[in-house]
């Protein structure tokens, strides 16, 4: 099995060195690029299965690198951002960007997320064997009969709440910024009334999760908008043997 | 650039009436102008060449004009080349030739003006030189400066005055100011010719100042006495025809012996023109008035009738006497003719031998007629002058009452809207007239407000504003405007302009309305320069108020920073240098240092936080968030440290949308937790709870820990205040600053209360407002 292939865009030589050491040490191959115009070959070239660009780049804006890079390659992009870039990292999400990590931030956090675009990127491309049926935590969801269950309970959802589950569901672990999910949910016109996605977040929390006010699964990016994490996608019954998505991925021990 | 007769008259509708105006703009403007003037249209001058001519100089030009050139070069031209030229045709058309040698060009009037000029240009020279010794002179010795008023009275011949005393004044180098005494007798005729001297010293830039009194040469010394005036010019008139008992002002000026030089000016005296001697102070001949004094005279005759039994003649007279004096005094000079009149054809009617017919038998009678009549008349004037007087010192009053009241208003006036809206509040009604207040933005272009009526025209205002002028209708400048624009004319600077438009132009025609609308307009320009200095003022406050901050941030971030620098340097220095440290050791100090740069991490968050409210004020990024996801959020913030304690939320499910700055609220309930952790043991329990009470949602972090210091809970939200000085606790208490001035922006309230049966307590009320809608599903599938 081939290691995992990620690239470093960022100017600032330390934080490159220990995300490199982090990296390595699990496993991965690691590319480091200086500026937009090294990352744009480089993403071109080394076709890693991600990208961490950092926003503020000596000769560009990391945002226009995404925006272009989307349009001619799927590699799930991990966006580093200072705090005071707070409004450009929703703006890079927007652009196609799929997680983001404020700085300083530590190694374990980058880890799981670096892992968990790993893992969404396998099951994206495993699409069409995937079967309809996943799962976080106790919560189960057929998609094919808009079946939810908790535990051994059913759980009535809207349809409203639904399309809101599904849209996480197919992000998996992608961060989908408000406008996103307002976009997909409910329709361009709702595209300037986050409060929809805040108030249908809750009412899924309160139907949903163990604890609503410390969730496990459907998470808050506050200010920028939701991720759901910890999704499985169960086999198809007739394979038979549970399979997770994740299983590919190399893990330090 | 040279620009060809100053003197011209320009076109109507260009900015200036005279092309002199336009030379002054091209001076401000830095431009340097050659220009030619002939000496008959000086203005000083101008009396003296129209007596010469014979014709009136029309086109003049201001002495200042003239005085301030930078050069004067006299171009001199014997009579006889001059009529030898006029002769070639070099100075008109052929046609014109003859009628201009008839009339102007006379040798006798070529010679006089060529004596005019030569002196006018002579002592323009003398200035010069006294002005190079002057600059030269190494003790520059300042003369007392001299000032001139000329005193004049409504009349004709007393432009000649004015023109004189500026003339003099000119040669002494004085100030001169032309001075008239506003007395309660003058008439609507009175009043256009010194509204006509006003005009005329305005054009040769000369004050003007008109005051009320009762009598003239008390005025005139209190005046001069008060305000520092040294000489008199006065006219020599003729004695007036209907008080040959009075003393000419002059005489009665100077036997006051105030120690003020006189120069006496015998100014022919014009006659009146003929027309009635009507005083506007007289009601007006009415057929109503003319009745009641029929009615009254009948009456009088009647009660006389039944007297007559009783009295004798003689002393019926005084009865008639008596409505006589009444009816003057209410009615006026007409009916008191008519009145007397009636009485004594009445009283020779009735009661004079014989009876019932108007012959007389004893001419002694003639004189009570007389009598009768010579009251009339008096008792009239009487009244006539009380009326006067009552109405002038009703007008005064009105005009102190209104200049109190836009003084009183404005020392109250604390934003440039309020001045405004006692512009549009005693201004207008005064005047009958639209105005608005223009004033100037930061870069010093006047921009209209919304309030004003629309009317004005800001590029008229704006060269107000820029020459501190006052431009528009009526003036020289820009006449052609619909308005007056008059500057705010304040000690500092030129503070905005007004711009009325009375919807009667004689209104503030008046010389008297005209002062008290440049009253109002410094009053106003004060107000404006001290809310500006206020503004100024309160700006280096907040500033001094900044600095004082960042001073103390600073220090206290000076302290509190190294702490953990020194630890993470001494740490990593340990890490480095000691090779053969066992791994548990290695571990727990590369731990160590990873747990001081995490507090190094939030102390800085919240410095970042305080940077950017006190710089930027504080900026809300308000949203419609639900609270739950707030507090996880901070939750997930506050991170391992949390394991310890045991915490728990008590949040209803169906807690209302909140309009908050998430990032901000997050941080208010990462600090309280924070807070909760440091000053708290291990197994404290710690409870975030909120709820909706009334229209307020009520929010609190408590613990069941020591709880707070004792003393005011109050202070601890003060900037750099700990619970416990000096302890080993980080941080530099911004906390809970922090957190009072994010709820406060929020229209919130913090307070730390001690917790029953102990601990602390923080509880927030924060508003709750009105969420928005949500469309409701339409079903349910």
């Amino acid at each position: 099995m081939t290691k995992p292939r990620i690239l470093i865009v960022e100017d600032e030589a330390n934080i490159r060195r220990f995300v490199r050491m982090a990296l390595e040490k699990e496993g991965m191959s690691v590319f480091e690029a200086q500026t937009v115009d090294q990352a744009r070959l480089d993403v071109a070239t080394r076709k890693p299965n991600l990208a961490i660009i950092d926003l503020g780049l000596p000769d560009g804006d990391g945002k226009a690198l995404i925006r272009e890079v989307r349009s001619w390659s799927m590699v799930p992009v991990l966006v580093l951002s200072a705090r005071e870039q707070e409004s450009e990292k929703v703006e890079a999400l927007d652009a196609g960007a799929d997680d983001y990590l404020v700085k300083p931030f530590g190694v374990p956090e980058l880890l799981a997320r670096v892992r968990a675009q790993l893992r969404r990127a396998r099951v994206v491309s495993n699409a069409g064997a995937a079967s309809s049926r996943v799962r976080f935590g106790a919560v189960t969801v057929d998609l094919a009969t808009y079946e939810v269950r908790r535990g051994d309970e059913a759980v009535h959802l809207t349809p409203c709440e639904f399309r809101l589950l599904t849209a996480l569901i197919r992000g998996n672990g992608k961060v989908l910024t408000h406008k996103q999910l307002l976009l997909e949910v409910w329709g361009p016109r709702y595209s300037d009334r986050p409060h929809y996605t805040r108030v249908y977040m809750a009412q899924l929390r309160q139907k949903l999760e163990e604890s609503p006010s410390q969730p496990k699964h459907l998470m808050t990016e506050l200010q920028v908008g939701y991720r759901l994490s910890g999704l499985t996608v169960e086999a198809e019954a007739t394979r038979g043997g549970p399979s997770s998505a994740d299983v590919d991925v190399p893990r330090h021990s | 650039m040279l620009v060809d007769e100053l003197a011209h008259t320009n076109s109507t509708g260009s900015r200036h009436t005279k092309r002199w105006g336009d030379v002054e703009d091209l001076l401000s403007a830095g431009i340097d102008v050659y220009t030619t003037l002939s000496v008959q249209h000086l203005e000083s001058v101008s009396d003296i060449v129209s007596g010469i001519i014979g014709t009136r100089v029309r086109e003049t030009v201001p002495d200042s004009v003239f005085e301030d050139a930078t050069e004067v070069v006299f171009l001199d031209l014997p009579p006889n080349d001059l009529l030898a030229r006029l002769d070639a045709g070099k100075v008109y058309v052929p046609v014109e030739i003859e009628r201009a040698r008839q009339n102007f060009f006379r040798k006798g009037n070529l010679i006089a003006l060529r004596e005019i000029a030569l002196r006018r240009v002579a002592d323009r020279v003398n200035s010069d030189v006294r002005n190079y010794r002057l600059s030269k002179s190494v003790t520059t010795v300042w003369p007392t400066r001299e000032r001139l008023m000329v005193c004049v009275s409504a009349g004709r011949t007393q432009e000649l005055l004015i023109a004189e005393g500026a003339r003099l004044a000119q040669r002494l180098r004085a100030e001169c100011l032309v001075f008239h005494v506003q007395q309660s007798s003058e008439d609507e005729r009175d009043q256009e010719c010194v509204r006509a001297l006003a005009r005329q010293a305005e054009g040769i830039k000369v004050e003007f100042l008109s005051v009320a009194g009762t009598d003239v040469a008390d005025t005139i010394l209190e005046w001069a006495r008060t305000n520092n005036v040294t000489k008199l010019v006065l006219g020599y008139g003729t004695r007036r025809w209907n008080r040959p008992w009075r003393r000419r002002l002059s005489e009665r000026i100077a036997r006051a012996n105030s120690g003020l030089g006189i120069v006496l000016v015998a100014a022919k005296s014009m006659p009146r023109k003929s027309g009635p001697f009507r005083r506007n102070s007289e009601p007006p001949v009415s057929a109503r008035s003319l009745g009641i004094t029929t009615a009254a005279c009948a009456a009088t005759a009647l009660v006389a009738g039944q007297l007559f039994r009783f009295f004798d003649s003689p002393n019926l007279v005084a009865l008639f006497a008596l409505t006589v004096v009444v009816v003057s005094l209410r009615l006026g000079r007409a009916a008191a003719i008519w009145a007397a009149f009636l009485s004594v054809l009445c009283f020779d009617f009735f009661f004079i031998p014989p009876l019932l017919s108007f012959a007389i038998s004893d001419t002694q009678y003639l004189f009570t007629f007389a009598m009768i009549l010579v009251i009339a008349l008096v008792a009239s004037e009487v009244g006539g002058r009380l009326r006067a007087e009552a109405r002038s010192a009703q007008a005064g009053e009105r005009r102190e009452a209104t200049v109190a009241r836009v003084a009183r208003d404005l020392s109250g006036a604390v934003k440039a809207e309020q001045i405004a809206a006692i512009c549009t509040a005693t201004i207008a009604p005064l005047f009958d007239a639209r105005v608005a207040l223009i004033l100037p933005d930061s870069t010093d272009r006047l921009s209209s407000s919304s309030e004003t009526g629309g009317f004005e025209d800001l590029s008229v205002a704006q060269w107000t504003y820029d020459h501190v002028q006052r431009a528009g209708r009526g003036t020289d400048t820009l006449s052609g405007a619909a308005a007056l624009y008059l500057p705010f004319k304040a000690p500092i600077q030129c503070r905005g302009v007004l711009a009325i438009k009375p919807l009667d132009w004689r209104s503030i025609e008046d010389f008297d309305d005209k002062r008290l609308l440049e009253g109002c307009c410094s009053s106003i320009a004060l107000a404006l320069e001290r809310i500006h200095f206020a503004q100024v003022a309160q700006d280096t406050l907040v500033h001094m108020e900044g600095e004082r901050l960042r001073n103390s941030l600073l220090s206290a971030v000076s302290h509190d920073l190294r702490t953990p620098l020194t630890a993470i340097r001494g740490l990593a220095e340990t890490l480095e240098r000691e090779v053969d440290l066992s791994e548990t050791d290695r571990t727990e100090l590369a731990s160590a240092v990873r747990y001081q740069a995490e507090g190094l991490q939030r102390m800085v968050t919240n410095l970042l936080d305080v940077a950017r409210m006190q710089s930027a004020g504080v900026r809300l990024n308000r949203e419609w968030h639900s609270l739950d996801e707030i507090v996880g959020s901070a939750l997930s913030q506050v991170g391992p440290a949390l394991s310890e304690r045991n915490l728990r939320t008590d949040l209803p499910g169906d807690l209302p949308l909140l309009e908050v700055d998430a990032s901000l609220m997050e941080r208010v309930l990462v600090n309280l937790v924070d807070n909760a952790l440091k000053y708290t043991p291990a197994g404290t329990n710690i409870v975030i709870g909120a709820k909706a009470v009334g229209e307020s949602m009520y929010c609190f972090v408590e613990d069941n820990g020591p709880g707070l210091p004792p003393g005011d809970s109050e202070h601890l939200f003060e900037p750099f205040v700990r619970g416990r000085k000096e302890s080993a606790i980080s941080g530099v208490g911004l906390g809970l600053a922090l957190c009072r001035s994010i709820v406060g922006a929020h229209g919130g309230t913090i307070q730390a209360k001690v917790a029953r049966p102990f601990g602390a307590r923080f509880e927030i009320w924060l508003p709750l407002g009105s969420p928005p809608e949500i469309e409701e599903e339409a079903a349910y599938d």
